[in-house]
Formats: C-alpha cells, structure tokens, sequence
C-alpha cells in the first residue's frame, strides 16, 4: 500500500510553511543584496581573509543533511533525523571557528564594511540553522516519546524549512565565498 | 438572537479567557480593540501637533517633543491603528465570508495577535526609557545612527517594528491559507466576496513587503549596536539603501492599508444599492494589478534624492500607472449605484465620502508622480495633505463604513444611525478643513516637520483653519466613542440580517457561535444569502 503524501495544494501546514519560506526569501533576498552592493568595498578583505576551501568542506555537511533530512521524512526515521541534526551542528562548527578566526585577526561586525555585511549575512543565516536544528530536536523528541502521534506533515513540514535553509546556504556561499575567485 | 451585548458569544468557561482565546472572532475583537486605543493615542499626538503649529512662533511643544510627536503619531497610526483595525477586521469577516469555522491556524493566529501588540508596547516603553524616537516614521539614516540619535529611541523603534511585524507577516500567512483552502463548498475563489479577495492580495503584498523593512531594522541594529557601517557614509555605507528598503515595504504597506478598506465599501455599495457590484472582476482583478505594481513604484518617494533622470522617469511612469487600475474601482463602484435604489445609512455615507476624498488623494497622489512637481514640493504639507487624503479621507473612511455596517454582526446590536450621521458630517468636514489647507502651505513652500514658522511667512491663517479642522474631527471622534459604548449597551437589537445583505456572514446569528454556522447554505453565486432568500432571484450560477 502506497501512503498519500501530503501536498502542498491541499494541506494547510505545508502551504503555511512555503508561504512563510516564500517571505523569508524576500528576507534574505535584502540581505543578499546589501551585501551584492557593498561587495566591491568588501573585496579586498574578503579575498585575503576568506578560507573557501575549509568551509566548503562544512557546507558539504549542510547540503548533505538535505539528503538524510530527505531520508528521514521518506521513512519517518528518527535515525535519519539525528543523522540530519549531526551534520548541521558540524556545519554550524565550522561557521562558528570561522568567526573565531575572523574576529582574531580584527574583523567583527564593526571593523569596516566587509566584516558588516559578512557577519549579518552569514549570521542571519546561522540563526536559520539553529531554529532549523530546534525544529529537529523537536520532531526527534516527539518522535521518541509517542512515535504514531507524530503526524506525517509534521516531518514533511520541518523538511521543507530545513531544504530552504539550505538553499539559502547555496546562495550565500556563492555569493560570499565563490564570489571572492571572480 | 442575544439580548446581551457580549462582543463575541463564547462559551461560559472562555468568557474570561480574552488572553487565551483562539477563536478567530474573539482575535478579530481583540486586534480592532488594539487599533482603537493606538488611533485614539495616536489622534491624541496629532491634536498636540496642530496645537503646537495653529500660531506662529508658538512655544507649547519644544522641538524635541514635537519631533517625538510626529514620528510616534506616524508609526501609530500606520502600523499599530490602521493595520490592526483592517487585520481585525479580516480576521473576524473573512471565515464568516467563506463559511468557514475559524481561521486554519487558531493558535498562529492568537500569536500573530499578541506579537502586534507587544510591538507597540515595545515601541512606547521608549518613552519611559529615556525618549521616543524622533526621527520620523520612515527613520532614514543617517539621521538614525547612533551618531546623530544617540539615545535608546532608535532601538526602541527598531524592535517594536520588528517584533510588529512578524505579527503581522504570521497572520497574513493564516489568512492566506484560509483563503486558499477553507472555502465552503461551491464557493470558488471567483464568487468569494470582494472584501476577501481584498484581504488575499493584502496578504500577498505584507509577505513581500514587510520582509524587505525587518532586513532594514536588522542592518540598522546592527549598525546601532554592534558598530555596523551599512548606512554610514563615513565607513562606506550608503545611506540610500535604507530608503531603498523602507520605500521597498513603505509603499506597498499603502495598498496594504487601502485595499482592506477598498474591499469594506466593495461590501457595503452593492447592498446598499440593492444590486450586484458592478464589474467583479475587474474589481478583483485591478486590486491583483495594484498588488503588482506597488512593488515597482518605490523610488517615487526618492525623486529628491537625485538618483537620475532615467530612474526617475521609470519610477514616475510605474506611479502613474496605478492611478488605472485605481480609477477601474472607482468606476465600478459608482456603476453599482448608478439605477440603484440608494439607502443612505451611516456606512452608506461612509463609502461614497471614501470615494470622494480617495478621489483627491489618488489626484494629488498622481501630480505627485510628476517628478518636476514632486521636486518643487517634497517634504512640504503638500505631501502630508496627500497621504491624509489617502489614508483618512480614503482608509479610515471605509473603516467607518465597514464598522457600522458589520458592529451589528459582531456585537448583535445597530449603531445609532443619528449620532451616525452627525459622526459622518463632522468627520466630513472636520477633515477637509484639516487637511486641504495644508495643500496650499506645501504649496506655499511649508516643510513638513518643522515645530514653528516665522509669522512673516504668511502662513499663520491657513494652519489655524487646520487647527481649528483637527478639533473638529476631535470631536467627531468622541461622538463616534459615544456612538460605540452606548450602542454596545442600548443600542437597537439587530437580529441576524439587518441590511437585508448578500453574503454568508449575515446568514448566521448576530454574534455568531464559536463553530460560525448550524448549517451553511449551499453556494451557487457570488450572493449566496440573497439567493436563500430570493430563489426566484437568484445569480444566474
């Protein structure tokens, strides 16, 4: 027996949720494009100070967790899930000893206008992370207390939030760090 | 049927549960009751404002006062009375009008409310924590930095509209949803009425506007409070981003307050005309076309800023096409009187008074998209007589048409129609002696936002008539606060359908149950209650 998906067209959750990432888009869209505009003042630094090769290998981590996220919801695995949550904190890791790095050699969000929008830009979206990585630990903890009265959209839902996150990662990386090789 | 004026009939045990309540009437309650008490504080800071300004070199306000004034006036009555008034409305109409139970998330909805509210007390903890922001509604650095506004204002304004905002941003995604998946059955999205498809495009034009304004308030905070440089010139920052991304959400934050208004008289005409509106689709479908065009008109408010003659010749063009899709309503609404059998009630009065003066915005609105015009009067009282027309003599006006045509529904009893007329008349001409004379001061030369004015400008004449215009709309609103309490006490009882009205809200009692209907009736048109009633009649499916 094939179990009826969940769509978007029809259920109130997950219309809620790809409203709700639609304005969050328009969000981070602001924030991209400050940091798009003050790029060419940021350039200099970003280029000298910027570890691409190191955080790609954190975002790896991230776009890897749309992956086991994915697996989760497909199964209902709380496994999956943990999985989903490791791989975000690891990414999480590695943006926070970027930040150390960063604010050891003098660049805070108020040292000139590259750490301004660098900081803002990847610290809205760490943020994103962690509300993603509550939303997990959330969905983890109902999952093991009382497992059927998770309801399926639940996971479909905290999926769909987590995927966006994700994309947003792909552009900010792009825009941040691959953005420094132009 | 109730004899006992109880705003929303709950059951027994929720009767005092304002603070937990999830029912979307008792949220719908609670917002306009929000919005009632910030327009009355923010009518309050604008009778000081004209008092301070009804004489030359008058001395009641220092200009520090005067600029907390004007801008707490500004974000109150735009953020925290306007919107709340419209959101509470569509909460408590827009499941009544789809036949609906409630909303599709109760508990969202109850925290949409509660973060709305909490902004606005946020935003007047300023003035016990040293002083409100002074810095106008729209705030633009550099004049926000923590250099030139040094005090906790700022910040104060920073979070109170962020925090607002998400409120905001929350409930139009419910009501979106609601729209979108909880009609009744039958009631296809092409036969929900007007004041719903007002609040769908509503809702669409606050989840792309308002993110554009918390990206703003978040630079700025950081900017403030960790030293940022995004709008300092002096570290490299631009100040005209910010206007960028304010103007971005400020614009279609207009259509967000007009529009709601739009659909309450697009309620109020047919029925009071006694036939069906008048084109509605072209109703419909021009709100969809201002929807779209208000995120491309932003920069009108930036012709003084100098960004070129190209840009500005773009912008003034997308400005001036809005007026099109404007004057289609306008147009379908007086087609709908036009052979009509007119009742000229209280909220009738109101809509066609919102036509007139939103006639006289959207002109003066339109020479203002004229970038030669625009450059001679930017920041004069021209610009403010503009948008009062718009916002008063336009929203506020369908907001008074709306509340005595549906205070029946939410409370069980009529409004008293004599006080009614004599709020309408006052408010008619309390207003147009307010705010027409400031067309000539801007005209004249006036800045806006200056606390005084020599006496050799001339100006002393014009600015006691509005004066005396801001006393009289005083006391227009203190009949209408008369009005509401002794209405909600004695007023006449209303029984489910007084105006004798077209649409599902008026097919259950006045105030409805918690659950809305017993039965719904089935949809086969756009009037569905009238099609109950008059089978004979009915809209042809």
């Amino acid at each position: 027996m094939i179990a009826v998906r969940p769509a978007i067209g029809t259920n109130r959750t997950l219309l809620g949720v790809a409203i709700f990432i639609a304005s969050e888009s328009i969000f981070f869209l602001a924030i991209v494009l400050a940091y798009v505009a003050y790029r060419d003042a940021g350039l200099a630094t970003a280029k000298a100070t910027l570890d691409i090769g190191r955080t790609a290998v954190f975002s790896v981590a991230l776009f890897g967790s749309s992956g086991t996220m994915a697996l989760a919801a497909r199964a209902e695995s709380g496994r999956w899930l943990a999985a989903t949550i490791v791989l975000g904190a690891i990414f999480l890791t590695g943006q926070g000893s970027e930040y150390a790095r960063l604010l050891g050699e003098g660049i805070g969000p108020g040292s000139a206008l590259f750490g301004t929008t660098f900081f803002t830009l990847t610290g809205l979206h760490g943020l994103h992370v962690l509300a993603g990585l509550v939303a997990l630990g959330a969905l983890v903890a109902a999952n093991r207390r009382r497992r059927r009265a998770v309801h399926p959209v639940a996971w479909e839902a905290v999926g769909m939030y987590w995927h966006f996150v994700d994309a947003v990662w792909v552009v900010v990386f792009s825009v941040v760090y691959l953005g420094t090789l132009l | 049927m109730t004899a006992v004026p109880l705003w929303v009939r709950l059951p027994a045990r929720e009767r005092v549960g304002w603070l937990r309540t999830v029912d979307h009437k008792a949220i719908g309650v609670l917002y306009i009751g929000m919005g009632v008490a910030f327009f009355a504080i923010g009518g309050l800071e604008a009778l000081l404002l004209r008092a301070q300004l009804a004489t030359p070199e008058e001395r009641l306000l220092d200009p520090e006062t005067f600029n907390q004034a004007f801008t707490v006036h500004g974000v109150t009555m735009i953020l925290l009375a306007v919107v709340p008034l419209l959101v509470g409305f569509a909460n408590y109409l827009v499941p009544l009008m789809i036949g609906a139970p409630d909303v599709a998330f109760p508990r969202l909805n109850a925290l949409s409310f509660w973060l709305s509210l909490v902004g606005g007390i946020v935003l007047y903890f300023s003035f016990l924590a040293g002083g409100a922001p002074d810095t106008g509604w729209f705030s633009y650095a550099p004049l926000s930095e923590r250099a030139f506004a040094p005090g906790t204002g700022v910040d104060y304004y920073i979070l109170g509209l962020a925090v607002n905002g998400a409120g905001t941003i929350i409930g139009a995604i419910n009501l979106a949803v609601t729209i979108l998946l909880m009609r009744c059955p039958g009631m296809a999205i092409s036969r929900v009425p007007l004041f719903v498809w007002m609040t769908l495009v509503t809702s669409v034009l606050i989840l792309g506007a308002y993110p554009a304004l918390t990206a703003a308030l978040v630079m700025l905070l950081v900017d403030r409070q960790l030293g940022g440089h995004f709008f300092d010139p002096g570290g490299g920052g631009q100040a005209v981003l910010w206007q960028h991304l304010f103007w971005f959400f400020g614009h279609p934050e207009v259509y967000i307050m007009v529009l709601p208004a739009m659909g309450m008289i697009s309620e109020v005409i047919p029925v009071f005309s006694r036939k069906p509106i008048f084109g509605y689709g072209f109703v419909a479908g021009s709100s969809v076309a201002i929807a779209f065009l208000s995120f491309g008109v932003w920069a009108h408010h930036m012709f003084a800023v100098g960004l070129g003659d190209t840009e500005n010749a773009i912008f003034s063009a997308t400005s001036m096409l809005i007026a099109i899709p404007t004057g289609v309503k306008i147009f379908n609404w007086i087609a709908t009187m036009v052979g009509g059998r007119l009742r000229m009630t209280t909220a009738m009065l109101f809509a066609v008074g919102f036509i007139a003066m939103f006639v006289i915005g959207g002109l003066s609105g339109v020479s203002l998209a004229v970038v030669p015009i625009d450059l001679a009067v930017t920041d004069s009282y021209y610009v403010v007589a503009h948008l009062h027309y718009v916002l008063f003599g336009g929203t506020m006006l369908g907001i008074f048409a709306g509340t005595y045509y549906w205070f029946p529904k939410m409370t069980g009893r009529l409004l008293n129609e004599v006080l009614g007329r004599w709020h309408f008349w006052t408010t008619f001409v309390g207003f147009n002696l307010t705010f027409l004379p400031q067309h000539w001061l801007g005209a004249v030369g006036m800045p806006r936002r200056v606390f005084t004015y020599a006496a050799s400008t001339g100006w002393g004449p014009l600015n006691l008539l509005s004066t005396i215009g801001a006393a009289i709309l005083a006391i227009a609103m203190v009949i209408f606060f008369v009005n509401l309490v002794r209405s909600l006490r004695s007023g006449e009882i209303a029984g489910d359908d007084p105006w004798d009205a077209f649409t599902l809200e008026w097919a259950t009692t006045s105030p409805p149950p918690p659950e809305n209907f017993a039965s719904i009736p089935a949809v086969t048109g756009r009037r569905p209650l009238w099609d109950r009633k008059h089978p004979e009649l009915r809209d042809a499916p």
